[in-house]
């Protein structure tokens, strides 16, 4: 067959593009395909296709969103901390004449997708699964603003992370760090699919992270339920605020540089090159004017969490709720002006590295007012150690320690001798894993309860939350020490045997955290195997303060029959403390948004484009191409998108939750 | 609209929620006006990226040409008088369509978009002309950085313009309904939106360009 | 120079305090080269790390232990403790839980300001150590550092010699390093002597530092730059006076010469490099790596730019073109570029193995050098291809 026209169809996609040669990734792929037709299978048996489109997929509802982002979180969680296992592995054995198991280029891969991955895939959907679930319930609404937009947006999400699935099968992954530096990613250094499997991962799940930002903000914005003024938002709906309108205020940025980088690849321009006035430096500003805000938008949802957690289990109202508020928009305004402290080394003079260090730790201050917020909430409180505190008090003990390692990196002198070294490593996985994980964690033990039904189980609980607070230090304990020993990031092996224990120790503490991974799932398992046992009628099993404890769990597809009506920061303790009764009749229809699946056929389309793109396969873009922007008219000329729940369902749906309210107290519940 | 009373006691227990209600506009006006402009907001930083790096590389002319050789004042000129006048149209536009003008409405957003192509075809003709010249975007920084923010400024007019044309056929369709008014609306921030990114392009490329 | 006497004397001070704090972070039995360095520099690094972290400890410990002690004592099961459900202000408490952290981040960002500019690598060094300030006079060896693929090439430019992977300094001779690199972005380390600096094509950053000790010591590639980057590391021997001008001249005595034809070869990417020596080095040849000029032909990047001044011709006249030579006479583009994708011809397009695998017998290697495929696996030895007579290189270019 004529070479020519076999490229014109198929790009640079040959035969050879599939790991053949590569056991590890052929063993995965068999593994991931046998099982991908077991689940299939399982669906078509048991006839869920229909269900699962129909009440899923193409669902509008917030609160199924919020939990499709979630499963999306934790599936990525097992892909990433996978990297996490090979990496560890990898460094623990190839000292000397070891090579390890794992050559550059698969190591490289490895380490780029797992910090593609839990950034992207894994700590962004639980933060946007948890804010979906929560604000609309915290805020008294019924959806979001935009609830199709909010499909979308996950679908978008979704596709970045099969997008960057693909590459593990077809082709091969970016082997640049996880940002990706020109020059190194440049079509001159990096001639392969990698980096621009990155590039389109990140700009197809960038749309759907920046529209979600933009609805969320508008959410709490414009549909507070009446009488919840601004200062009477619940912290984690302020955080959340700050977090997306950092979302909005920066996600563009990283778009706009992607597409930069894109077009030095895609059409021989110059903004990063080394030729013709081409200036690498440029992206690294440009990344981290992004990037900073990012580990913000992260860990502030987190600190939401603590904040309602820490007040709900000491059974005390918020310590200095003002100085939380403000505490969160000053780190919303400072994340700003920091970025450079990701590149001191870079040879800024003395005084652009000094101010850029000075607004890094004038950070600290807001978030030191923070934790002692936490601690003057628990002081005088009457402390139930339930899952979701045992994680904030394992939060405040670890993010501690990951703070002062981050004050310490932003004094530039200090910062040029553990820059980009494992002390470096250790400090970030300390308070991403220590905040947003942990967090994360919390959230979900917290509101499970709120989206099934019922508690989750509390001894697979406390191994999982002992593996993690434990493990986490085994794993990154060796690696501040070894970061002082001078040992560099992202090497793949080791002449010096002395160092070997380290890593080994920082093994088992991966193995240990693996164990804690399991145990989460195994928590879900049994805890769904449980559900009966475990199942909390009251719609309220912790004596929660905020709106959302105040509906049925799992709270009706509309939330609130009658929109709430708001007098005090704690909502749902005001309204308990003053004798609310539920209202059981006088029910009217219920203004709701309709499903659609254009969400979920946009981000099919997406990823044809973008695989079209990632495979120089023109055509296939191009139609793809014409068809997103198709359907997307098509879309608009559907004026038919809302509908109303009749008054008869409504009563029904309350009418149940009468019923159950009416049981003895305590049944099934938690405590 | 009356809230429901549910003690007897109205100075201890307060309303607690509103028994009769339209207050959720769910996907209303005031929201969707919001998220576009926060939308706005988020585009006009993806042009302020562009603007720093047109900045930044604005002078990296890798011994290519400079932009007093290459950019013809009278064209964008010209060209900017046909994005300004295509802003006061469609302000004439929203003016009819406030009246409920069907037609004129529509003929107000036909002559919008005309002068959008006209924009348009004399911007790909100064595009044109550079890349014949040599003046391509691979020559050096400078240009690329000039064919990214100019050409990401036409590439919003050209989804304007598609925008445009579908929401014609939608009022042709459906007449001048709340939706459609909607529509019109945002279609409309995002017009003069562009007209005033394109005001910094012309003054911070073009004339400060001539004038270095 | 201006230190800031009182920040200085503060921080000796805490440093005395919080030395217990050194020895608890020299673990036994294992070599914390960044808590233990040889250098001046890396040392006041050290002092500083010591400092901040004794500052931030001022209230991380007394967090941390509050904490368990809330935790323990306000739980629900302890009748003994208060309860007070609607304590949620204080003013009191709110000022000092603001201005606790405030007044350490006051103290540690003069600190901050203080210690940036004095070990500012651009700096000069002004003193060998602590108490022994640099005599007048003394000239700071300048080497020349270039981050090759995959290994570190150092010119001497007083001495005329080049070493690759190998770095030899006299101790207590200041060193001047100017640094850059030939393709990607890397970072210069040597964690006994100094902090890291970036090491970036078409671009010179400068680090200075003394070495106060001999011994050899690990310098290492701090930025990942590719497939060879885990073996791209070299040995620094810091050598008396006279145990130095021994080295100098073992340089010396090597047949191998440095030249643009020679480097042009050295830059192509190789791994696990050996050290190799050249005896002579051409002359400006570091200048020529750090404008990009080094092949014949090539514009440097410092005409080019000198050129786009220039370009701006009169700035008060409007006519097109004026004092700019025609677009199309305008020095040409580099023809090494890679061609944007989309420019492609089908053809062209190329393919994208999974490379994961293995070398295969059939990859280039040795025998294509300049391959773009062995930036993915190479072993090649480079020393193969510099030919070892002193006459070769001219040889080579005819």
């Amino acid at each position: 067959m004529d070479p020519t026209f076999l490229k014109t169809i198929f790009g640079r996609l040959t035969i050879d593009s599939l790991p053949i040669h590569e056991p590890i990734v052929v063993a995965t792929f068999v593994a991931v395909v046998i099982g991908g037709i077991g689940v299939l299978g399982l669906l078509t048996y048991f006839k869920l296709w229909g269900y699962l489109w129909k009440e899923w997929f193409t669902s509008v509802d917030h609160k199924k969103v919020g939990i499709m982002y979630m499963v999306l979180a934790i599936v990525m969680l097992l892909r990433g901390f996978a990297d996490a296992i090979m990496m560890r592995g990898q460094q623990a054995m190839a000292f000397g004449a070891n090579e390890g198991y794992l050559n550059a280029h698969h190591y490289d891969q490895v380490f780029t997708a797992h910090g593609v991955i839990m950034i992207f895939f894994v700590a962004m959907p639980l933060v946007t699964g948890l804010m979906n679930y929560v604000i609309p319930l915290q805020i008294g609404a019924r959806d979001v603003s935009f609830p199709y937009l909010n499909n979308f947006s996950f679908w978008m999400t979704a596709a970045g992370a099969v997008i960057i699935m693909m590459s593990l099968f077809i082709g091969e992954f970016a082997r640049t760090g996880w940002l990706a530096f020109p020059p190194l990613s440049g079509l001159d250094y990096s001639p392969d699919v990698g980096v621009d499997y990155y590039i389109w991962a990140l700009q197809v799940a960038g749309v759907g992270t920046t529209l979600s930002g933009i609805n969320l903000v508008v959410t709490i914005i414009k549909m507070r339920a009446p009488g919840m003024t601004m200062m009477k938002l619940p912290v984690f709906c302020w955080t959340s605020l700050c977090t997306n309108i950092l979302i909005v205020a920066s996600f563009p940025v990283l778009t706009a540089t992607l597409v930069l980088l894109s077009l030095d690849r895609y059409v021989g321009t110059n903004f990063f090159t080394n030729q013709a006035g081409g200036n690498p430096m440029m992206y690294f500003n440009l990344i981290w004017i992004w990037g900073h805000p990012e580990v913000y938008i992260l860990i502030l949802p987190a600190f939401g969490i603590f904040s309602e957690v820490t007040s709900t289990f000491s059974g005390k109202r918020l310590f200095g709720y003002t100085s939380m508020v403000y505490a969160t928009v000053v780190i919303t305004i400072l994340s700003y002006l920091v970025w450079l402290h990701h590149f001191f080394t870079m040879g800024s003079g003395a005084s652009v590295n000094s101010f850029f260090g000075i607004t890094t730790m004038v950070i600290s201050i807001p978030t030191g007012a923070k934790i002692f917020n936490w601690l003057f909430t628990m002081y005088r409180g009457k402390i139930r150690f339930e899952l979701p505190m045992m994680w904030t008090i394992s939060f405040m003990l670890t993010f501690t320690v990951g703070g002062m390692t981050g004050v310490l990196l932003a004094v530039p002198p200090a910062d040029f001798v553990l820059h980009n070294s494992l002390f470096l490593v250790a400090h970030f996985h300390n308070v991403i894993i220590g905040g947003v994980l942990f967090g994360a964690f919390a959230g979900i033990n917290y509101w499970w309860p709120k989206a099934f039904g019922y508690t989750l189980d509390k001894k697979w609980g406390l191994v999982s939350f002992w593996c993690w607070s434990i493990g986490f230090w085994v794993a990154f304990g060796p690696l501040y020490v070894l970061g002082l020993m001078g040992i560099t990031r992202r090497l793949r092996h080791f002449d010096d045997p002395s160092l070997q224990i380290w890593f080994i120790i920082a093994a088992i503490g991966a193995a240990i955290i693996a164990v804690g991974i399991g145990a989460f799932l195994m928590q879900i398992f049994v805890s769904v195997r449980n559900r009966e046992a475990l199942r909390d009628t009251t719609g309220d099993p912790w004596g929660g303060r905020t709106m959302e404890w105040s509906t049925s769990s799992p709270p009706p597809h509309y939330n609130f029959a009658f929109t709430p009506v708001v007098h005090d920061l704690d909502a749902w303790s005001d309204m308990k403390a003053r004798g609310y009764e539920r209202p059981v009749e006088g029910y009217r229809p219920i203004h709701m948004p309709k499903s659609t699946g254009t969400g979920v056929i946009l981000a099919g389309i997406s990823i044809a484009f973008a695989f079209g793109m990632i495979w120089y396969i023109w055509w296939l873009a191009a139609i793809s191409f014409a068809a997103i922007v198709g359907v997307s008219i098509f879309h608009s000329f559907n004026y038919d998108r809302d509908y109303y729940i009749p008054a008869d369902e409504v009563l029904h749906e309350e009418g149940e939750r009468t019923r159950l309210l009416a049981l003895p107290a305590g049944v099934g519940s938690h405590n | 609209m009356s809230s429901s009373t549910l003690s007897s006691d109205p100075a201890q227990k307060a309303t607690f929620y509103l028994a009769e209600e339209e207050a959720h506009d769910h996907g209303g006006m005031g929201g969707t006006a919001l998220g576009f402009w926060i939308y706005l907001m988020s585009d006009c930083l993806i042009f302020a990226v562009l603007f720093a790096t047109y900045g930044v590389l604005g002078t990296a002319y890798a011994g290519g040409p400079t932009p007093r050789e290459i950019f013809e004042l009278p064209l964008v000129a010209l060209n900017t008088s046909m994005l300004l006048l295509s802003s006061i149209t469609y302000g004439f536009a929203m003016l009819a369509m406030e009246r409920g003008a069907q037609r004129e409405t529509q003929g107000w957003l036909a002559i919008t978009g005309l002068f959008g192509l006209a924009f348009l075809s004399i911007e790909l003709y100064e595009f044109a002309n550079l890349i014949h010249e040599g003046a391509t975007p691979q020559r050096s920084a400078f240009l690329s950085a000039f064919f990214t923010l100019v050409g990401t400024h036409g590439l919003h007019v050209t989804f304007g313009i598609i925008w445009l044309v579908t929401l014609m056929v939608q009022v042709s369709r459906r007449g001048l309904i709340q939706e459609n008014k909607r529509r019109l609306l945002c279609l409309s921030m995002f017009w003069h939106f562009l007209d005033v990114v394109w005001i910094g392009v012309f003054t911070f490329v073009y004339l400060l360009g001539v004038l270095r | 120079m201006p230190h800031l006497p009182p920040v200085a004397s503060a921080a000796r001070v805490l440093k005395g305090r919080w030395a217990p704090l050194a020895l608890l972070a020299l673990l036994p039995g294992c070599n914390m080269v960044v808590m233990n360095p040889s250098g001046d520099v890396a040392l006041q690094q050290r002092d500083l790390i010591l400092i901040s972290v004794g500052l931030m400890l001022l209230i991380v410990i007394p967090v941390m232990v509050a904490t368990v002690v809330f935790a323990w004592r306000y739980r629900a099961g302890n009748k003994d403790a208060a309860y007070d459900p609607d304590f949620d202000h204080s003013t009191m408490l709110e000022l000092g839980i603001w201005s606790a952290p405030l007044l350490i981040i006051i103290f540690l960002g003069a600190v901050t300001w203080s210690s940036t500019h004095l070990l500012d690598p651009y700096r000069p060094i002004d003193r060998l150590k602590a108490g022994q300030p640099l005599k007048a006079g003394v000239k700071p060896l300048e080497v020349q550092v270039v981050a090759l693929d995959w290994k570190w090439l150092f010119i001497y430019p007083e001495l005329g010699i080049a070493t690759v992977n190998e770095l030899a300094a006299p101790v207590d001779r200041p060193i001047t390093f100017r640094i850059t690199a030939s393709s990607v972005m890397n970072s210069f380390y040597i964690p006994a002597l100094a902090g890291q600096i970036y090491a970036m094509p078409g671009m010179e950053t400068k680090l200075h530092a003394v070495l106060n000790e001999p011994g050899t010591f690990d310098g290492i590639a701090a930025h990942y730059s590719g497939a060879g980057f885990s073996d791209m590391k070299f040995k620094m021997l810091g050598m008396d006076q006279s145990g130095f001008a021994q080295w100098v001249e073992r340089v010396k005595a090597d047949p191998r010469r440095l030249d643009a034809s020679i480097y042009t070869r050295l830059e192509k990417p190789t791994e696990k490099v050996p050290v190799i020596r050249f005896a002579t080095v051409e002359d400006g040849l570091f200048g020529k790596i750090v404008n990009r000029c080094v092949e014949p032909g090539k514009p440097c990047m410092s005409d080019m730019m000198g050129h786009d001044r220039r370009g701006g011709g009169d700035p008060h006249s409007m006519r097109p073109g004026s004092g700019s030579p025609p677009v199309n006479d305008a020095a040409p583009m580099h023809g090494d570029k890679a061609e944007g994708a989309l420019l492609k011809d089908p053809g062209e397009k190329g393919t994208s193995p999974h490379q994961s695998k293995e070398r295969l017998p059939g990859s280039p290697g040795n025998a294509a050098p300049g391959n773009e495929r062995n930036r993915d696996m190479t072993a090649l030895d480079p020393r193969s291809t510099i030919p070892h007579a002193r006459a070769a290189g001219a040889a080579d270019r005819a």
